[in-house]
């Protein structure tokens, strides 16, 4: 069952030094409040998993708190690189990459078979792409009934996987609507789930193509209005696309990154939590 | 973003691209859309020569009908314009692998002349670390499942390159027979569309060939920007210059893009973020 908590407890319990961690949401619903609490907190060597790494990784990985980068495409959608990402990638700062690295089809079936809680799932992917040479996370199986050689990626299976969502009753079931993501197969494939939400409602309304997280997979649910910021929550906030073209000429210095992190993240008080 | 500026003929090099883009989609019932340059030029066939186009966005939205262009693949307008939104493994396992999906479009970072993709690393020789790129995203899939791939990117010896430094996506492999040997369903690269002109893989060897200058450009101009010894079709055609219609369209698209400039969802709640530089920043153009 899911205590409904604060994110500084959430977080310190949850998330340990060395852990291998899922913060998903597809553009939507990025935990940016949760990650910030990571880099306030100093949790470190971690392994991050996510299909698109965004800011928010950026963000870790320039603060020094990673050891490995377990994805599928690394970039500021629509605005360029992901600078920070690029620096550990490419000159080891602030301390050097390890990088696991899949197409999205093979990451978002990564998940699926975590999820389902068998080893590897199958697909019909990476035919000719020179990826699987540089993972041992990617394989080939032959099909028992027409003997087509297909695809094999191994499952994953965080320690600890962090969302954002809407909504969550007191209860701790929480639902997320819009563009939902790997975020239930990332729930499901994980030890231990944190949930940070816009608001509690005292009754969960169904909305279309919404998902329904129950309390009983949970560990843990922080209130965290705005927490998806600058992504975005639909029906609370809208994306701040500025930010994401604000953050290119930050995360291009190192300087002006590790003051920025100092100015709006180590040094607050993490204000939107309760 | 560098692009050539408005001249005489009233629109630049890369409205002639984004403009012979759309017309490519003209026939397609499904689209499978990249973020950038695919992503514009789709959008552009929605209001243009295809409204009925139905545009899927690996972020898990069918049938979307963005007013602006969006900046990602999971702007909300994405979502809240689309017929079905889904979660992400259906889009790759169920649509795409499915086999539901008409047409790929893809940019890239560098491509051969067998239209095989390189968005992961570049070399950048011996005393340098390798380039690092955003990798693959949803591209390999696309296109060896789609039913054929558009691909749109500007044209240059860095991105038309003699020899890939990796290859993320296979498009033609080494030549023809390749896809078939590996089970791919789909046709893969059909055209490549730069802002110089459009090739397109001969039937016979998969390599891909100048078929179409754009007006005003010459054959010097892309064997010049063409990383390999291009080869030239026997008949090289021109497009046509952009209508009125397709610039005014394609102008309002990108007049629109800016965030909240239409369709935000009347319940904006802007959070109290922490030190927020986007205040102060003035968005600025799409560059990739």
């Amino acid at each position: 069952m899911a205590d409904i908590r604060s994110l500084q407890d959430a977080v310190a319990d949850l998330v340990h030094d060395g852990d291998t961690i899922a913060m998903e949401g597809f553009t939507h619903l990025i935990p940016y409040a949760a990650a910030h609490e990571v880099i306030r907190q100093g949790i470190t060597d971690l392994t991050l998993v996510r299909m698109t790494p965004d800011v928010i990784y950026d963000q870790l990985i320039g603060a020094g708190l990673v050891r490995k980068l377990v994805f599928s495409w690394g970039g500021n959608p629509g605005v360029g690189s992901l600078h920070r990402f690029r620096d550990a990638v490419e000159n080891g700062w602030p301390r050097p990459l390890e990088l696991d690295e899949h197409s999205h089809a093979g990451m978002a079936n990564r998940y699926v078979a975590g999820a389902s809680k068998l080893p590897f799932a199958v697909l019909r992917g990476y035919r000719g792409s020179d990826i699987p040479t540089r993972t041992d996370t990617v394989s080939t199986v032959v099909c028992p009934f027409t003997g087509e050689e297909l695809a094999a990626v191994a499952a994953l299976n965080p320690d600890v996987t962090v969302i954002h969502a809407q909504q969550a009753d007191r209860a701790g079931n929480v639902q997320l609507w819009g563009l939902t993501g790997v975020q239930k197969e990332a729930a499901l494939a994980a030890d231990r789930v944190l949930v940070t939400v816009e608001e509690i409602v005292e009754e969960l309304q169904p909305r279309p193509g919404g998902i329904v997280l129950p309390t009983w997979v949970i560990d843990a649910v922080s209130v965290v209005p705005g927490g998806a910021h600058p992504s975005y929550a639909a029906g609370y906030s809208t994306r701040d696309n500025a930010f994401y073209q604000a953050w290119d000429p930050i995360a291009r210095d190192r300087e002006a990154f590790t003051q920025w992190i100092d100015d709006n993240v180590r040094n607050t008080e993490g204000a939107l939590t309760r | 973003m560098t692009a050539t500026p408005a001249g005489p003929t009233g629109f630049t090099s890369d409205e002639l691209m984004e403009v012979n883009a759309a017309r490519a989609l003209a026939d397609a019932t499904t689209c499978f859309v990249g973020i950038g340059l695919p992503s514009t030029a789709a959008n552009l066939a929605r209001t243009t020569v295809n409204p009925g186009l139905v545009l899927i966005y690996e972020s898990g939205t069918i049938g979307s009908k963005p007013t602006r262009l969006p900046l990602s693949i999971g702007d909300g307008e994405l979502a809240d314009t689309a017929d079905a939104v889904i979660p992400v493994p259906e889009v790759f396992n169920y649509w795409l692998q499915g086999g539901r999906i008409d047409v790929g479009f893809l940019g890239a970072a560098q491509v051969d002349r067998y239209a095989n993709i390189n968005t992961t690393i570049v070399d950048r020789g011996p005393d340098r670390p390798e380039g690092r790129l955003p990798g693959a995203g949803g591209a390999p899939e696309i296109a060896s499942n789609c039913g054929k791939v558009l691909m749109v990117l500007r044209h240059s010896t860095r991105n038309f390159v003699r020899r890939l430094d990796f290859v993320t996506t296979l498009g033609h492999g080494s030549g023809p027979g390749d896809r078939k040997k590996l089970g791919m369903p789909g046709a893969g690269p059909v055209a490549v569309i730069t802002d110089l002109g459009v090739l397109r893989p001969d039937p016979a060897t998969a390599e891909l060939v100048l078929t179409e200058l754009h007006p005003g450009v010459t054959v010097e101009q892309v064997r010049a920007a063409t990383g390999w010894e291009l080869t030239v079709a026997d008949t090289v055609g021109t497009t046509q210059p952009p209508t009125p219609d397709e610039l005014a369209a394609l102008r309002a698209l990108k007049a629109a893009e800016k965030p909240g400039a239409a369709g935000e969802p009347a319940t904006t709640r802007k959070p109290a973020a922490t030190g927020d530089p986007g205040a102060a920043g003035k968005p600025g153009k799409e560059t990739r």
